[in-house]
């Protein structure tokens, strides 16, 4: 088990944003949550990644706990995470936010970085070459010298990308990563997301509206309704679940028919 | 590589432009050597250096050219008129100030209008110890005080540390607050440090209060006494070099990216595990340490300090400098701190020298009042603001920067190959 929530919630004043999840994925897992708007599939995220406590419950990535940790404690055991609104370093060159993604794997210390010792060059020099094949791997090769924020939106959502694979983790935590995409960008992405899986062996959590992108890709689906999970299961289950058709389409009520 | 090389030769097809920097800068440097009393020499001199680091040249070329300037001319036109060493001294001091600073509030984003708190601390622990103050609170048989100058070197070190502990002290309770929060506790930390310099005569007298602490122990080296204005010109010229040197290694380093993340987007940097909180207090213990360090020098070259030379019109001035050179940049810090000091004791004060001179003539009459010597703060402020209108960015903009391999590993394949350059480079 890579992943493991356990009777986790989460209580935003009267509202119970996050009630009694258990959650669970395998390694290298492509799997997503998806539910209404309001459903509570963020704050869930926003909780495996550390920026909220969880009230009650616990989360553990391969059996070390993780609940009650900082966000940079959960990426060092090796979660990483896009946005929903991309959140670059956009002064940053590209290649820099790709070796942002990297601090961890990085040792120079201080005293190393000021006496500008072989060692940290080396480690520096590497560090650039494999940021660099990172962007050719999202195919953002030629760009690294650009800001952040000049980049195209499509290249800005391939460049957060790169930068969560730079931080090596096991599990990728993707929030709508097709959002705002056409067709076409859409299909890409969704293969690239597979590619990642396939050889990099990282298992992958989506957030996702595209129906299309949920049912072809994932391997299982998490239904949320009100902070509730309601259905679990393969997208074949989950198409024909009846509480699910319920919370997206809406219930029939016995008055109106 | 290859740009750089296409101008080896200067002599060889440069353009008019580049001939005319290389003239300008040659031509300022003969001029101050010639006229060391000329004020448009002198500052020509100063400007001559924005100009070389502007013009693209090899640094082989560059650096030397420099050095000359610094270690030779300099100098020469100093013993000829110590006035404008000494306000080279006091512009190189507020330089390396600035350079401090820039870390704190160009890279890391973390306003700091109490920066000066930390040039007060390496201030007061050299003179504490310089003085006879010590005398009153430290009674071993064996310490004798003022220490010799022999002790400057350590205390160099020791103000650093002292004003990187008060940094990281500084840090703490501000970890979780960003912008105006931040710059209103930074600033209420700069005037507890001097209102308790102030203070500290009583009930055991450490400080000895508003009155100061003199005559400052002058640093020696090998027996020798370095109490003349060239010996403290020296001394803050190679601080300043170190210092810019260590901010130009951090700014490219994983540290310096940390900060720059975190000044960015602060959640995202942490998302991508960038340890905040060490981060923050880095960049505070970092930027405080190099002021301590200029407060120890300040401290033996004025032979006298006392808490009105820590005021918060000092830690805004040292903010406006590097506004106005460009924040985040290392070299807009410098051309900030330059422009900013010559202004105050030189431009303005030449201009009041001038004024006094034409109504003592009887060709002007201009009151007292309309001194510009005491219009410097308006004129810094009015200065200020046509800056933020015109050219927000300072003069000289902070552009993101790269080390210097990766040239080679952009024109390099992949990543075997780069490898067996790793070994080759090795062997």
């Amino acid at each position: 088990m890579l992943l493991e929530a356990r009777g986790v919630s989460k209580r935003f004043g009267g509202l119970m944003a996050i009630d009694k999840i258990d959650f669970t994925m395998e390694a290298g897992q492509i799997a997503s949550i998806i539910g209404p708007n309001g459903a509570g599939k963020t704050t869930f995220f926003n909780m495996i990644s550390g920026y909220y406590f969880a009230d009650q419950g616990t989360i553990t990535l391969d059996g070390k706990r993780l609940t009650g940790r900082s966000p940079e404690h959960v990426a060092g055991c090796g979660i990483a995470r896009t946005f929903q609104n991309i959140r670059l370093f956009p002064g940053l060159m590209v290649l820099e936010n790709v070796l942002v993604g990297m601090h961890r794997h990085l040792s120079a210390n201080l005293a190393q970085i000021v006496l500008n010792t072989r060692g940290m060059r080396r480690e520096e020099q590497r560090a650039y070459e494999e940021a660099r094949e990172l962007l050719i791997y999202t195919g953002l090769e030629g760009k690294e010298q650009e800001l952040a924020k000049n980049l195209s939106y499509g290249d800005q959502r391939r460049l957060e990308l790169a930068r969560a694979l730079a931080v090596k983790p096991k599990l990728l935590l993707l929030d709508e990563p097709t959002a705002g995409m056409n067709p076409r960008e859409t299909e890409e992405m969704t293969t690239f997301i597979r590619r990642v899986r396939d050889e990099r062996n990282i298992a992958i959590l989506l957030i996702e509206h595209d129906m299309k992108v949920v049912m072809g890709i994932s391997e299982r689906i998490t239904v949320l309704n009100y902070g509730v999970k309601i259905a679990e299961g393969t997208p074949k289950e989950i198409r024909s679940h009846s509480e699910v058709i319920a919370a997206y389409l809406g219930e029939e009520t016995p008055e109106e028919s | 590589m290859t740009k750089q090389k296409e101008h080896l030769f200067p002599a060889s097809g440069m353009p008019a432009s580049q001939l005319l920097a290389w003239v300008f800068i040659i031509g300022a440097g003969v001029l101050f050597y010639l006229l060391p009393n000329s004020a448009i020499a002198f500052i020509m001199f100063l400007a001559s250096f924005l100009v070389l680091y502007k013009t693209p040249a090899a640094p082989l070329i560059k650096l030397p050219v420099a050095a000359l300037w610094l270690c030779v001319i300099m100098p020469l036109a100093g013993l000829q008129n110590t006035y404008y060493l000494g306000v080279v001294t006091q512009a190189g001091i507020y330089v390396a100030l600035a350079v401090g600073l820039n870390i704190v509030v160009g890279f890391a984003g973390l306003l700091d209008m109490g920066y000066v708190a930390f040039y007060a601390s390496g201030a007061y622990i050299y003179s504490i110890f310089a003085t006879t103050q010590a005398a009153n609170f430290i009674h071993f048989p064996w310490a004798h005080f003022p220490i010799s100058g022999m002790w400057f070197w350590p205390f160099l070190i020791f103000g650093m540390l002292i004003a990187a502990l008060f940094g990281i002290l500084l840090g703490f309770p501000v970890l979780r607050l960003r912008g105006d929060y931040l710059a209103i506790v930074t600033l209420g930390f700069g005037e507890i440090i001097r209102i308790v310099l102030n203070n500290l005569d009583k009930p055991i007298n450490i400080t000895n209060g508003p009155q100061g602490l003199t005559p400052i122990q002058a640093p020696a080296l090998f027996g020798h006494i370095l109490n003349q204005p060239l010996d403290y010109y020296f001394i803050v010229l190679v601080a300043i070099l170190l210092i810019i040197i260590v901010a130009r290694r951090l700014e490219v380093s994983r540290i310096g990216r940390a900060w720059a993340a975190m000044r960015e987007d602060e959640l995202a940097a942490r998302s991508m595990g960038v340890p905040l909180v060490k981060m923050k207090l880095m960049a505070f213990a970092i930027g405080a340490s190099f002021a301590g360090a200029m407060g120890v020098i300040f401290a033996a070259k004025q032979t006298f300090v006392d808490p009105s030379s820590f005021t918060f019109m000092e830690s805004i001035g040292i903010l406006a400098m590097i506004i106005l050179g460009g924040m985040g940049n290392v070299a807009g810090a410098v051309v900030g701190a330059v422009s900013v000091v010559v202004l105050q004791l030189q431009i303005l004060k030449q201009l009041s020298d001038y004024l006094g001179q034409l109504s003592a003539e009887g060709i002007l009459n201009i009151p007292s009042q309309i001194d510009p010597a005491k219009y410097e703060r308006m004129i810094f402020g009015l200065i200020l603001i046509l800056m933020c209108i015109y050219r927000s960015q300072g003069i000289l903009p902070a552009k993101r920067r790269l080390a210097s391999w990766w040239e080679q590993i952009r024109t390099r394949g992949t990543k075997k190959e780069t490898e067996e350059g790793v070994d080759a480079a090795r062997s």
